[in-house]
């Protein structure tokens, strides 16, 4: 007998939320002379060497599979990297797998550590992958929210009111997409310390760990305790300019590593070669661009924050990253009205704060790495749009 | 004399974009516009900010007449002036615009500019190679501009290839 199907998607497919972003990107890719603070992305090229490093293998015909794990002398600069820079220590063999980006890291982590049904405590606002990649891996995402009342910094109590006997992690990320704001060292360790009383793991997004402009950058692992319970999710994107290589790596103790790595290695093979190359160059030769560009994006940072809080959108200084959150409720309308009457009436792209979660309400993401120019004609444009309403 | 944090922010920015707004550098800095003003002035005064130019793209003006050569000179130095008094003697005509003493197979480094390759030539062999301290010579025209100063100067590499919003 022939038998029909309604659909062939997935329950969990279907289900799946589509991104807030991406109907902004169709809004705004259609339109002309768009200034765009929506890009989550630095607006420098990769350094010349590193991209040269790529060209160099490639014409050596470095073009095969590396190790699952990604190349041996890749995770020893990576070990040496995050000890020198981080005070963490991790052993190249068997604690750090190169992946493709942070985001392949994120999802191998709940991959490899969620039953069906465990919790994950998401700290929201968070970038819009989390909750999503909790749930394609069987768990159940428990989101709480940081609010503008502490400057988008996640308090313990609330941590703990919502901590149940099925809760497995939290997933958490300092400096934080969309609002900027960084965890300091008694920060972080106040949460450390539900963590280890109630035998969880952290999922430490630490992507945006270089771009701290205030305070020196704490890394979660380096607490007291944490190094055991901690995943820490990093990368290239951000730090040296590479999102299009798509080059992340995960750090974490011996059996969860060993985990992530039978995942891994049937998923996704290894990261790509070129990029790996690229990378090694990256971290040996690249501590002046970070410099350089941290630098820079500090300066915009100051601009930004300083300007949209003269215009009347309140703003908190963002420690790290490179996101303005602006409130925008002196408007009166929400962030989707706002991020869409601006789109349309001063080609202005931002992303509207609800799209990172529940109390990103009210505010507005708006990404500082765009040339200072351009960052100029868009406080232009949205004082105009703030006059109007 | 030694910089202080903010002053050294200053003038990092105004070295990039000497056209900066005053404002929005006080912005960036993190300091009133007046006191952003005062450092300003301050690094005027002692010559630490010597002078605010625009790089020109003179190749992009029609028929705007102009050659620039860098020229290697060997000369002898002088007992007790060394190659200063010969670098002044260079340096002072309007057509050199910039001179280096350099390690190496010679001695003096200079750039000269003039309206046509005539005129260069008839500066490097009226004025220059009669100097008495000057040995020899080698001219190399400039014949395209790539990158100045740091900046390049015709690239189409340079636009934003990011997509408009992204997570």
């Amino acid at each position: 007998m022939k038998t029909t199907r309604s659909t062939y998607v997935s329950k969990m497919a279907a289900e799946l939320k589509p991104s807030g972003i991406r109907r902004f990107f169709d809004l705004a890719a259609g339109m002309e002379g768009v200034v765009s603070l929506g890009v989550g992305e630095p607006d420098f090229v990769t350094p010349w060497h590193i991209r040269e490093a790529a060209i160099n293998s490639l014409e050596r015909g470095f073009t095969s599979y590396t190790p699952n794990a990604g190349l041996l002398e890749l995770r020893e600069e990576i070990a040496i990297y995050m000890k020198e820079r981080f005070q963490v220590n991790y052993s190249p063999k068997d604690e750090i797998i190169v992946t493709v980006g942070a985001s392949s890291a994120i999802d191998l982590a709940f991959r490899t550590i969620l039953d069906p049904g465990d919790e994950v405590i998401v700290v929201e606002p968070c970038f819009v992958s989390y909750i999503p990649m909790v749930e394609l891996a069987g768990g159940v995402a428990v989101p709480v929210q940081a609010t503008k009342e502490h400057d988008f910094k996640i308090m313990p109590d609330q941590l703990e009111q919502v901590i149940t006997p099925k809760t497995k992690a939290i997933m958490l990320c300092s400096p934080n997409n969309p609002t900027g704001t960084m965890l300091n060292k008694a920060e972080l360790e106040a949460i450390a310390s539900l963590a280890i009383e109630h035998d969880l793991l952290i999922i430490a997004d630490e992507i945006y760990a270089e771009l701290s402009y205030d305070e020196e950058y704490t890394s979660m692992a380096a607490i007291k305790g944490m190094r055991e319970r901690t995943l820490l999710v990093s990368g290239f994107s951000k730090s040296f300019a590479m999102t299009g290589w798509r080059l992340g790596f995960i750090c974490a103790p011996t059996e969860i590593s060993g985990a992530m790595l039978k995942v891994h290695q049937y998923a996704l093979m290894c990261a790509s070669t070129m990029s790996q190359y690229a990378a090694i160059e990256a971290l040996k030769n690249g501590r002046p661009d970070v410099d350089e560009m941290v630098k820079s994006y500090r300066r915009r940072r100051n601009y930004i924050v300083q300007s949209f809080n003269e215009i009347g959108l309140v703003c908190h200084e963002p420690g790290g990253a490179f996101y303005a959150f602006p409130s925008i409720q002196s408007t009166g309308l929400s962030s989707q009205e706002f991020a869409e009457q601006l789109l349309l009436k001063e080609s202005v792209a931002v992303v509207p704060g609800d799209v990172f979660g529940e109390s990103g309400e009210g505010h507005i993401r708006c990404s500082y790495a765009s040339s200072l120019e351009e960052l100029q004609e868009a406080v232009k444009r949205i004082k105009r749009f703030i006059d109007s309403l | 004399m030694e910089l202080t944090n903010k002053e050294m922010e200053i003038v990092e920015i105004l070295e990039t974009d000497a056209r900066i707004d005053t404002d929005v550098l006080a912005k960036m800095v993190g300091l009133s516009v007046e006191e952003t003003g005062q450092i300003i002035k301050k690094l005027q005064d002692t010559k630490v900010l010597v002078k605010h130019i625009s790089i020109v793209d003179w190749t992009k003006v029609e028929n705007h007449p102009g050659v620039r050569a860098m020229i290697d000179v060997k000369v002898t130095p002088k007992r007790g002036v060394g190659f200063n008094d010969i670098a002044e003697r260079i340096y002072r005509f309007d057509e050199v615009s910039s001179v280096y003493l350099m390690s190496g197979t010679y001695d003096l480094s200079i750039t000269v500019e003039g309206k046509s390759l005539n005129e260069v030539a008839n500066f490097v062999s009226q004025k220059l190679s009669t100097l008495d301290s000057v040995i020899s010579t080698t001219t190399h025209f400039i014949l395209k501009k790539y990158k100045h100063d740091g900046i390049i100067l015709e690239s189409d590499n340079n636009k934003d290839k990011r997509i408009v919003v992204s997570p």
